[in-house]
């Protein structure tokens, strides 16, 4: 028999380390310590009712543990075989107690279909994909559904493309099934630009015949026979595993010529990018492909007309395509009734930040933020308080505690002023500057413009350096309007999705973190205190015994003062770096 | 091998595969051994999973436990990388977390050897295609 308690450190960190001794302790007393193993585990990604103890094998479920509870789950649950009815789950509806584990899934948010194999198959042997109902979705598409019916199929599903845009797929792909042409193509994109992404690196890293099974059926649907696999060369081991998983497939007669004996041919080949932001936008991706400069051009002609080498082409996103042999086998109905109506299905979030429990996680559409940050993510770090989260990448913008209960969708986070993105999701806390936040994605975009046109290559620079100066202490009121038109104007007249959403980050930031910006321009402060140029390090007089110690620790040599007298900072040649404040025993530096 | 001609090919070896699994699983057969799963995805083998892999392959070996070790993709965990699934057959898999070499070790003396279980679960926290109605 094993004691299973909580020891993640969300809830209620502190008091699970009571309950392991505690328990121990009573379980020593009756001398079934040698019988019966405590063990802590993480996070049961249910905090609101922690802490948790669960017993096996008959999988009690015990929530809000206290330490003093111990005694009573050894006396009445181990040796008299009684549950203890005051410590169990109470569910809210149906107002009655429910002990085992196995029915209370409910508060497992996450539901995994694009990741239903990541972490459970060996992605390097096909055998384990076809085990669990691998290349069946295709069999069906070739065999009994051909391209209308699965077209059918994808639109009732009313899946939405999952790399940012949330275009619906089943309309994508009859658009480049009707268009004739002699030569169609399928694009898969894995290029995945945002800063702290790896959701479709993982899917390929786990589960890569998931994304060719998928490609084999979009090819089939739109009478394509080549697929392309745009991915970013710094994925080494999803370049490996994709390119042994392709030469499997075909082996085994599931990819290549007369694909499962159809008549169908079918073929997949890699292109590798070279890690640039903007060739995860389409049309920038199928140029790169052609061998030019990988810059966007305008849509229309969208590439389900026109795309690669100008023929029609569909481009879908790994992740996109990752759902898709899911939908054919469980059915457009089965899909649609996870998630929202208008954004049916689930999402993968790369969650990072100043949360407990980062981790790539699969929640339904319709998710809040709160139950992502404080259930799945178990709540901030170090029991700070949560200030924003920022979703959609350098596209997306900062959402904050009162957009906490929005359910995630498509449309509800373009409402909240940011968007889905591709899945990143960033938790900041209270020491996180917004202002410098703003400034981080600007950098990124900069960096990351292509330059061809003139409102994103010159503006973004422009936003960027009027965001440096207010960070730097020497913003004044006129910036924070130039800021709001500068933005709207890169907005409306940039040529790509990149430049018409890079302004996202200043403007929501602006839009919710108003007072913030304020204060640096006009109080110049920086109240998260993470811009150097707004702070400055004093030693409060009474505290300071002379100890020497900030002095010696000084790399700059700008404390001074005798032994056993106040010291001083020489604010002219301080550096910030902080040193001072965590050497002090005394609590005798300040930030002001 | 002969190539795949039709769904019924592929259903029927699905469900030869699938019986393989589930002797293995449900230790119906004698022989039955137990599983141990290394997450391997990039963000993995970074804190450390190949170690872990070579330290239960060769472990595994010299103490002549009867464990198949395989690599898979990422489990999600991030916070608690390197991560590794435990079947025993019969049993519920379990996931553990931070696996440094002395856990690892202590996994195989402990739970793979006696069934008893360690510190450092992580609790399965999602439902599967097949849990989701
Ligand atoms: C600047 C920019 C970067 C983009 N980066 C990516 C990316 O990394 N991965 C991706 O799948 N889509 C990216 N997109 C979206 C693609 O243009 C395209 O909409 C998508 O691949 C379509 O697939 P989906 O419908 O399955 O989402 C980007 C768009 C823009 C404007």
């Amino acid at each position: 028999m094993h004691l299973l308690v909580c020891g993640g450190s969300g809830c209620h960190a502190s008091a699970n380390g009571d309950i392991a001794k505690a328990l121990n302790e009573a379980l020593q007393l009756s001398g079934l310590n040698d019988e019966i193993q405590v063990v802590t585990t993480g996070c049961f990604g249910f905090c609101e009712k922690g802490p948790i103890v669960k017993v096996l094998p008959d999988n009690t479920f015990y929530v809000e543990v206290q330490p003093e509870d111990a005694e009573i789950i050894v006396q009445e649950h181990i040796i008299k075989g009684r549950k203890v009815e005051k410590l169990l789950y109470k569910d809210p509806e149906k107002d009655e107690k429910i002990s085992d584990s196995a029915k209370m899934d409910f508060y497992k948010k996450q539901i995994r279909i694009a990741l239903r194999n990541c972490g459970v198959i060996n992605p390097e042997n096909i055998d384990e994909y076809i085990a669990r109902e691998g290349y069946q979705a295709l069999g069906k598409v070739l065999g009994e559904l051909g391209d209308q019916k699965t077209i059918e199929t994808m639109k009732q599903s009313g899946l939405r493309g999952r790399g940012g845009g949330g275009f619906p797929t089943g309309l994508k792909w009859q658009f480049a099934n009707t268009n004739q042409s002699d030569e169609k193509y399928v694009v898969c994109n894995a290029d995945e630009g945002d800063p702290g992404a790896f959701m479709d690196r993982s899917i390929l890293e786990g589960d890569p015949h998931s994304v060719i099974e998928a490609m084999t059926i979009n090819g089939y649907a739109i009478g394509a026979n080549l697929g392309l696999v745009y991915i970013r060369a710094e994925y080494p081991l999803a370049i490996k595993r994709l390119k042994k998983a392709l030469e499997q497939a075909k082996e085994y007669g599931l990819l290549g010529k007369d694909v499962m004996g159809s008549g169908f041919d079918f073929d997949i080949q890699l292109r590798y990018g070279a890690g640039a932001f903007v060739c995860g936008e389409e049309t920038a991706l199928i140029h790169s492909m052609e061998g030019q400069r990988g810059e966007p051009t305008v849509k229309p002609p969208y590439p389900a007309e026109s795309g690669f080498r100008g023929k029609p082409t569909n481009v879908n996103n790994v992740e996109t395509f990752a759902n898709i042999p899911v939908i054919i086998n469980k059915g457009a109905d089965w899909f649609a009734k996870i998630g929202n109506k208008k954004s049916t299905g689930t999402k993968v979030f790369a969650l990072a930040g100043k949360v407990n429990n980062v981790g790539l996680i699969e929640v339904p559409m319709g998710t809040t933020l709160r139950e992502v940050i404080f259930d799945i993510g178990g709540g901030i770090k170090d029991g700070k308080k949560f200030k924003a989260v920022q979703t959609g990448g350098p596209s997306g913008g900062c959402l904050t505690e009162k957009h906490l209960d929005t359910p995630i969708d498509y449309d509800n986070l373009i409402e909240a002023g940011s968007m889905m993105g591709s899945g990143g999701m960033i938790v900041m806390d209270e020491d996180d500057c917004m202002v410098s936040v703003a400034k981080f994605y600007l950098d990124f975009t900069v960096e990351e413009s292509c330059g061809k046109c003139t409102p994103c290559r010159v503006g973004n620079k422009r936003l960027y350096e009027i965001l440096h100066k207010i960070t730097e202490g020497k913003g004044e009121p006129e910036d924070l309007d130039k800021l709001r038109n500068l933005s709207s104007v890169i907005k409306e007249t940039s040529l790509c999705g990149l430049g018409q959403t890079s302004p996202n980050p200043v403007v929501s930031t602006m839009e919710n973190f108003w007072e913030e910006y304020e204060q640096h321009v006009k109080e110049k402060k920086c109240a998260a205190g993470s811009c150097k140029n707004l702070m400055s390090y004093h030693i409060i007089e009474e505290n300071c015994v002379g100890c020497t110690a900030c002095a010696r620790k000084c790399p700059v040599n700008c404390i001074s003062g005798e032994k056993k007298q106040v010291h001083k900072i020489d604010q002219e040649l301080c550096i910030k770096c902080g040193n001072c404040m965590d050497v002090c025993k005394f609590n005798a530096v300040e930030i002001i | 091998m002969a190539k795949i001609k039709s769904l019924d090919d592929l259903k029927k070896m699905q469900s030869d595969l699938q019986s393989k699994i589930n002797i293995r699983e449900q230790g119906e057969n004698p022989e039955s051994h137990v599983q141990i799963k290394v997450a391997m995805a990039t963000c993995g083998i970074a804190s450390g999973a190949k170690e872990i892999m070579d330290f239960l392959i060769n472990a595994t070996g010299k103490r002549n436990l009867d464990v198949v070790v395989t690599q898979t993709g990422c489990m999600g965990y991030c916070h608690s990388e390197p991560t590794i699934e435990v079947n025993r057959p019969g049993e519920d898999p379990v996931i553990y977390g931070d696996v440094d070499v002395k856990k690892a070790d202590e996994i195989l003396e402990k739970h793979v050897k006696r069934g008893e279980l360690v510190d450092g679960i992580i609790p399965v926290t999602h439902k599967t295609i097949d849990e989701t109605k």
